[in-house]
């Protein structure tokens, strides 16, 4: 069976290590936040200028000055610090930030990403995510294998405007754990229940398979 | 005014001298920290072809998103400009241009420009459409392109609070881009929550420096919420 959107969350959390500081994007990635396993300490960063990201507030706690990057009301854990969007960037940028997950329309081979701009429709802009993959360390992009007309969303080359070069190492999507490495896809974990089968017929770039292929712990 | 006492009384001393075709750099994310009563001076003085560098440009009816009303705005530099139906409509008919940055990169236009570093390299953008035309030099194996700074005729800023020599310090996440805008207006008008006298604020706690801020005026804020979410049990 093909994942949730909690399941790929779930998946996601578990990518993280003990102290990371780490950056969610919105959508599926910001789901990953409520299954960081027991005994995982992260830190997460907000674009907008908040390291240490809380919970969504009481009615009581809201406050119009505390927001994140999505423009949501928000609170900051003890321990949290705030600061200006140049200094926000400077830590993305300088690659001080472990961990950034982020969706896509496409990547492919090389690591290339695209996952902002669709010609002939309206751009709204690409906000913090061509920083975000410029410079993290570890950029992992969470979408679905194929759109909904099955066309596989793991390419050869993209077709849309790019958001970064180069920069996608890790892919988790609603079938299947993938590294990108050397020109090609190598499948590491499949869905429980998901044929190796199925992860190669809704792969349109070059897929490496090597051994046995194991299902996800979710 | 005299001496380094910044403070104005009116909005029209505040933005005394905006004229037509001018860049206006504003401070703010969203709705968050946006100086209200500036951005409605502008709508009142009514001056056009403006342009207007901020990371949003507000929503219908709310921060600069006013200032499309009467076609004020000629360009928008701006990383993220979707919650606004009377700017798509402005977009589509040819009347706004818009010049996506990507948002580190708006930052750091705005930090440089107020630096005096007229240009800087980053890897942010290359191989996008963000690098197209743009001089590209490789560093250590790396691409990176050349961005250009940014300065304004204007910095339209808002602070929680600041002394009569221009000394600000901001609230939570409503700091955003508002320090380095302030850095980089020609003139620097910051609409303050509340005025206090020199001495009161702790000097090592300043945000901004007064070097940088020319006018200082108090304001009163709606402060409104794009999108009040609320932890589960309070839902």
């Amino acid at each position: 069976m093909a994942l949730t959107r909690d399941q790929i969350a779930m998946r996601v959390a578990r990518e993280f290590q003990d102290g990371s500081y780490v950056n969610l994007g919105i959508g599926i990635p910001t789901l990953a936040a409520n299954y960081v396993p027991d005994g995982i300490e992260v830190m997460l960063q907000s674009e907008n200028g908040l390291l240490g990201m809380g919970r969504y507030p009481t009615e009581d706690e809201v406050d119009a000055d505390m927001i994140n990057a999505g423009k949501e009301t928000v609170t900051a854990i003890a321990g949290a610090s705030i600061f200006n969007s140049a200094e926000s960037f400077a830590m993305i940028r300088g690659g001080h930030v472990d961990f950034t997950v982020l969706g896509a329309f496409e990547v492919d081979v090389n690591g290339n990403i695209a996952s902002w701009m669709i010609p002939g429709k309206l751009v709204k802009g690409m906000g913090g995510a061509m920083d975000l993959v410029a410079g993290a360390k570890n950029i992992i992009v969470t979408m679905t294998h194929a759109d909904k007309h099955g066309n596989s969303k793991l390419l050869p080359s993209c077709t849309l405007p790019l958001t970064g070069v180069n920069c996608i190492t890790r892919i988790i999507t609603d079938l299947a754990v993938l590294e990108v490495a050397n020109g090609a896809f190598h499948l590491k974990e499949r869905a429980p229940g998901v044929s190796v089968e199925e992860i190669k017929e809704k792969t349109a770039g070059k897929l490496i398979v090597e051994g046995n292929i194991p299902e996800m712990t979710l | 005014m005299s001496g380094f006492d910044k403070v104005v009384t009116s909005y029209e001393q505040a933005m005394q001298g905006l004229k037509d075709n001018m860049t206006v750099i504003a401070g703010g994310f969203g709705l968050c920290g946006i100086p209200e009563g500036l951005i409605a001076q502008i709508k009142k003085q009514g001056v056009k072809g403006l342009t207007i560098v901020s990371n949003n440009c507000g929503v219908d009816g709310f921060g600069l998103g006013i200032l499309l009303e009467d076609k004020q705005i000629k360009k928008m530099v701006s990383s993220y400009v979707g919650e606004n139906a009377l700017f798509e409509k402005q977009l589509l008919n040819g009347e706004l241009e818009v010049e996506l940055t990507p948002q580190g990169t708006l930052a750091e236009k705005m930090r440089a420009g107020g630096a005096g570093i007229p240009a800087f390299y980053t890897a942010t953008g290359y191989g996008t459409p963000v690098g197209e035309g743009k001089e590209v030099k490789e560093f250590n194996g790396r691409p990176y392109i050349l961005e250009e700074s940014i300065t304004g005729d204007f910095a339209i800023v808002k602070a929680w609070k600041a002394d009569r020599f221009g000394n600000c310090i901001y609230r939570h996440t409503a700091q955003n881009f508002n320090p380095m805008a302030a850095t980089a207006g020609k003139i620097t008008v910051v609409e303050v929550e509340e005025i206090v006298e020199p001495g009161e604020l702790d000097p090592t706690q300043i945000h901004t420096p007064g070097i940088y801020v020319d006018r200082v005026i108090k304001g009163t804020f709606e402060k409104r919420i794009e999108r009040k979410v609320l932890a589960k049990e309070d839902r």
